[in-house]
């Protein structure tokens, strides 16, 4: 984890994911974050991945879920899809809209 | 080299979890994937910790990888299947770092984890135990690895292929859109380099396109000229090396270099050129 970024739980240091997937918390700064969590049933769906696309589908970021299936994105400020996929071919999309310095919470239900 | 000699689908692993002359490894930055279910069978490698100088900015030298192989049980002889998360970047990435150091028995496992895990196969928490080995590795191929000298050199002379987002590609973010936005001073690219991200050449569940869709994608699309040289680069050169698999293992271009400094080094290099916005 880096030493540097102590108040988020996302490593800095490579591309990868952050160990035990995101921890969905208290956002960074001026940021435009995309985080929440996906459930099934209620239940925190903690195999799977999301997706954030731009138009056209344009892959833009993936991340897999954490144990309480959550996930976050730092984006660029702008509308973006969010697409979610789980085992059994469940999957989900929505659309979000990413502002500079705000966190936009999505909560998706498979 | 084709498609079937250096990738392999979930099948082909599965028969194979028991075979005495597989290694399977898993491949990540975060190891608590592994940690919390992985393939039978398979041990793990950090990508960070097992592969990465602890101190300068590069490998770990020839003696450190026999040294890891040799404690983790691989030996000279062994075929290695690797797979990792994030779509196979970091087994993709670990990939490229056997062949650097010659161990040519190695295969991709098509679609990683992730294809595992949306496929619903099995995964377990057991460790295997493997005797130690004695692994000689051989001096680093310098034909598949571009250091910063001869990428600043190729600019306009060979195919710069940048596989980042386009947001990084142009100048908006300066990492990919899940991590916090830190790492090179500038942001932009390489002048004349094209922006053919690593995700175009991946399907949803993480596997390759076919090599008719890699190479109109390729030579199509993005304008590469297959008759020169190439030089992929992303942040940190784990993406690349996905593009490096597709360029040199699948489409069997013959002179395709990884360049693993990448843009966290040249975003921060003093003096060199950087275009900012879309290709020009």
């Amino acid at each position: 984890m880096s030493e540097a970024n102590p108040a988020s739980t996302v490593t800095a240091n490579g591309c990868g994911a952050p160990a035990g997937g995101v921890s969905v918390s208290a956002a960074t700064g001026t940021q435009a974050v995309v985080e929440g969590h996906v459930t099934r049933e209620g239940a925190p769906v903690s195999t799977g991945y999301a997706r954030l696309l731009g138009s056209g589908d344009e892959f833009v970021a993936e991340v897999p879920l954490g144990d309480d299936g959550g996930f976050r994105f730092f984006a660029a400020p702008g509308s973006w899809t969010l697409r979610v996929l789980a085992p059994n071919g469940l999957r989900a999309e929505q659309p979000v809209q990413a502002d500079h310095g705000q966190v936009t919470k999505v909560e998706v239900s498979l | 080299m084709s498609r079937s000699d250096v990738l392999v689908d979930a099948d082909w692993a599965e028969a194979h979890i028991g075979d005495p002359d597989v290694v399977i490894v898993e491949v990540d930055e975060d190891t608590s994937a592994y940690d919390k279910g992985h393939i039978p069978n398979a041990i793990k490698i950090d990508w960070k910790k097992d592969l990465q100088d602890p101190v300068r900015r590069d490998f770990v030298d020839k003696t450190g990888f026999e040294n890891l192989l040799s404690e983790r049980g691989i030996s000279n002889d062994d075929t290695v299947l690797l797979y990792g998360g994030n779509n196979n970047w970091f087994a993709a990435y670990a990939y490229w770092y056997f062949r650097l150091y010659g161990h040519d028995k190695v295969l991709l496992l098509d679609g990683g984890r992730k294809k595992w895990e949306l496929d619903s196969r099995e995964l377990t928490r057991d460790v295997p135990e493997r005797p130690r080995t004695s692994y000689t590795a051989r001096e680093q191929d310098a034909s598949l690895r571009a250091l910063r000298d001869e990428v600043i050199a190729a600019i306009g002379k060979r195919n710069l292929v940048d596989v980042r987002s386009p947001d990084e590609f142009t100048g908006r973010l300066l990492a990919p859109a899940h991590l916090p936005q830190e790492q090179a001073q500038r942001a932009g690219h390489i002048p004349t380099a094209r922006n053919v991200p690593w995700s175009k050449a991946a399907n949803e569940d993480g596997t390759f396109r076919s090599d008719d869709e890699l190479r109109s994608l390729y030579a199509g699309e993005a304008g590469l000229d297959f008759g020169r040289d190439t030089i992929a680069y992303c942040r940190i050169g784990e993406r690349s090396a996905h593009t490096w698999f597709v360029l040199h293992e699948l489409l069997g271009q013959p002179n395709v270099k990884n360049y693993d400094g990448s843009w966290t080094e040249y975003g921060s290099l003093v003096g060199v050129p950087i275009e900012l916005g879309e290709a020009r």
